[in-house]
């Protein structure tokens, strides 16, 4: 029988809404990155490939203790924000940011392969029926990348559910204030007697990352029967 | 049109550099593959920025490595039908149809929606996805789409390459009646001697890299007669056809042809290779080819190690190849009386 404690609905809301906001703030950076990285020649393009994939190789508890650096109060960051009135580090907004910076990679990776995958020539053409490249940007490659976008979406929606290592560290374990799923499961595995409780959470977990991988496949099928 | 073009980009060891001036309403590029038409079409349309040279249509300078003058693609008014009709995946055929028209200024929209879409016969397909149509179809529609953005010069890039020979030809007369009703100047590129006939006055033969000298489609295929294995292809119109003895009988000018491939439809363009006919200086009798038309010597004329014969028959020209001594034993040259000797089964229906 599951079992949830207030904290627990508390930490299951937030790890959902983290999740969304890290996935929803980093789409457009993400389509302007995978655009840049498909399309573009120019110099440092490989120090900027090897940047924005450098999380997946990381261990994040190394990218919260960066970001730690970052964004706390006496950070290069952190002191700016401090002055105009914004705290960053220990809210959730933090646990959004480590979310974020950890998924990224994958965001991009799956855009990037969408748009590869789209025939250079239509962008020629349209390029050659007046189109300037941003028109072209979003009237061919964005509609066109769509496969690439939802499916580095769920990706990265999944990721920042999961996300332990650089949110414990930028954002603390404060629940009902940063206390997401793995951070809560983490606490009861720590606290004798509380397996049942550990255990609801996993299966919430689990329902989670199954409802954004079906809805990952049946968005995909969809779009191959469109197309 | 006026397109003054030098300009070359390398590529590595290779060097592509294209010198040419042309003025005219119908131009073809013709070459092998890998000749570098590609490249030219896509320093043309602005999508392949040459290494240096100046480039000008119509006295305006597209690209100037001197004045640093680049126009982009999208301000050069130069559209472009791709070898694979590139059709946008996710939009209608009449949104594909609009897209350059959507773009176009307008005091420059002076082509009707509603006329192309009857000169291109697409009024059944527009609320169709593009994903579902033939290729003939995706190709007109491709040909529409370029033709609604009002370009001051339309690049055809091997448009019929794609299609089975039976379409490529069905697809001829709407390139034809679009440039025609529209008063679009194009340049045909191919491939092709034969589509190069249909599509272009002035030819630029592209090799290697690069070009030579301005010729017409038909001195050109003269030209590569000698040297080529189907010799020079005739391109016979042909109309009201009649059916004798399981075979075609065509009105060609004042003179009858008999076919074995033809069909019921009143008109129709049938190839006949130089080297498919037989020149006779004497009526031929019991023999099994079913035309035998007399005619006289218009011109001779030298390819490789083939004499060309070009035959006025009635008023009509065409042109059959014969090897040096066959030319002498027959006494040919202008103003000859001979009997060109042809089986109904040489002919080749292409439309």
């Amino acid at each position: 029988m599951l079992t949830f404690t207030p904290a627990d609905y508390e930490a299951i809301g937030l790890s959902v809404k983290v999740a969304i906001t890290a996935t929803i703030l980093s789409l457009p950076l993400g389509f302007l990155l995978s655009y840049i990285l498909t399309y573009g020649v120019f110099r440092g393009k490989l120090l900027l490939e090897v940047l924005i994939n450098l999380p997946l190789t990381l261990p994040p508890v190394v990218i919260g203790y960066f970001l730690l650096i970052l964004l706390g109060r006496h950070g290069w960051l952190g002191g700016m924000l401090e002055a105009v009135g914004i705290r960053i580090i220990f809210t959730w907004k933090a646990a959004v940011i480590a979310s974020a910076v950890v998924g990224f990679p994958l965001l991009v990776r799956s855009m990037r392969i969408g748009m590869e995958s789209i025939d250079r020539q239509l962008i020629h053409a349209s390029r050659t029926l007046g189109a300037h490249w941003y028109d072209t940007l979003l009237t061919i490659i964005l509609p066109l990348s769509t496969r690439g976008i939802i499916a580095g979406s769920s990706l990265m929606f999944a990721r920042s559910l999961g996300e332990f290592g650089a949110t414990i560290i930028v954002a603390g374990n404060i629940p009902g204030v940063t206390q997401t799923i793995p951070l809560a499961i983490y606490e009861y595995a720590a606290s004798p007697g509380s397996e049942t409780m550990a255990l609801s959470l996993c299966v919430v977990s689990v329902l989670l990352s199954l409802v954004v991988l079906i809805f990952h496949e049946v968005m995909g099928a969809k779009l191959v029967r469109r197309s | 049109m006026e397109m003054k073009f030098k300009a070359g980009k390398n590529y590595g060891d290779v060097a592509m550099d294209f010198d040419f001036a042309v003025s005219g309403e119908r131009v073809g590029v013709f070459g092998e593959s890998g000749s570098g038409k590609s490249t030219l079409v896509g320093m043309l349309a602005g999508l392949l920025q040459p290494d240096q040279g100046e480039i000008t249509l119509d006295g305006e300078s597209l690209f100037s490595s001197e004045r640093g003058i680049n126009i982009p693609p999208e301000r050069r008014r130069i559209a472009v039908v791709f070898q694979q009709p590139t059709l946008f995946p996710h939009l209608s055929v009449e949104s594909n149809l609009l897209y350059g028209f959507r773009r176009t200024l307008p005091e420059q929209r002076t082509i009707d929606f509603a006329t192309l879409v009857d000169v291109l016969n697409l009024e059944g397909l527009l609320e169709r996805g593009v994903n579902n149509l033939s290729g003939g179809e995706k190709q007109r529609v491709s040909l529409g789409r370029a033709v609604l953005a009002n370009p001051r010069l339309l690049l055809m890039d091997e448009p019929m390459s794609a299609l089975d020979d039976n379409l490529k030809f069905q697809i001829i007369p709407y390139l034809k009646s679009v440039s025609e009703q529209f008063k679009i100047p194009y340049f045909f590129i191919s491939h092709s001697l034969v589509e190069m006939r249909l599509m272009a006055d002035q030819v630029i033969v592209v090799s290697g890299g690069r070009n030579a000298a301005l010729t017409t489609a038909d001195q050109l295929a003269r030209a590569r007669m000698g040297h080529s294995p189907v010799g020079y292809i005739n391109l016979l119109k042909v109309k009201t056809p009649r059916r004798i003895d399981g075979l075609f009988a065509y009105s060609w000018g004042n003179q009858e042809l008999l076919i074995s491939a033809g069909n019921d439809q009143a008109e129709a363009l049938f190839e006949l290779s130089s080297k498919d006919i037989i020149l006779c200086k004497r009526h031929p009798e019991a023999i099994s080819a079913r035309n035998l038309i007399a005619c006289t010597v218009a011109n001779t004329f030298v390819s490789g190690n083939r004499i060309g014969v070009e035959l006025a028959c009635g008023d009509q020209l065409m042109v059959a190849e014969v090897v040096e001594s066959a030319a002498e034993e027959l006494g040919i040259r202008s103003g000859s009386e001979l009997f060109a000797v042809i089986k109904a089964v040489a002919f080749r229906r292409l439309g």
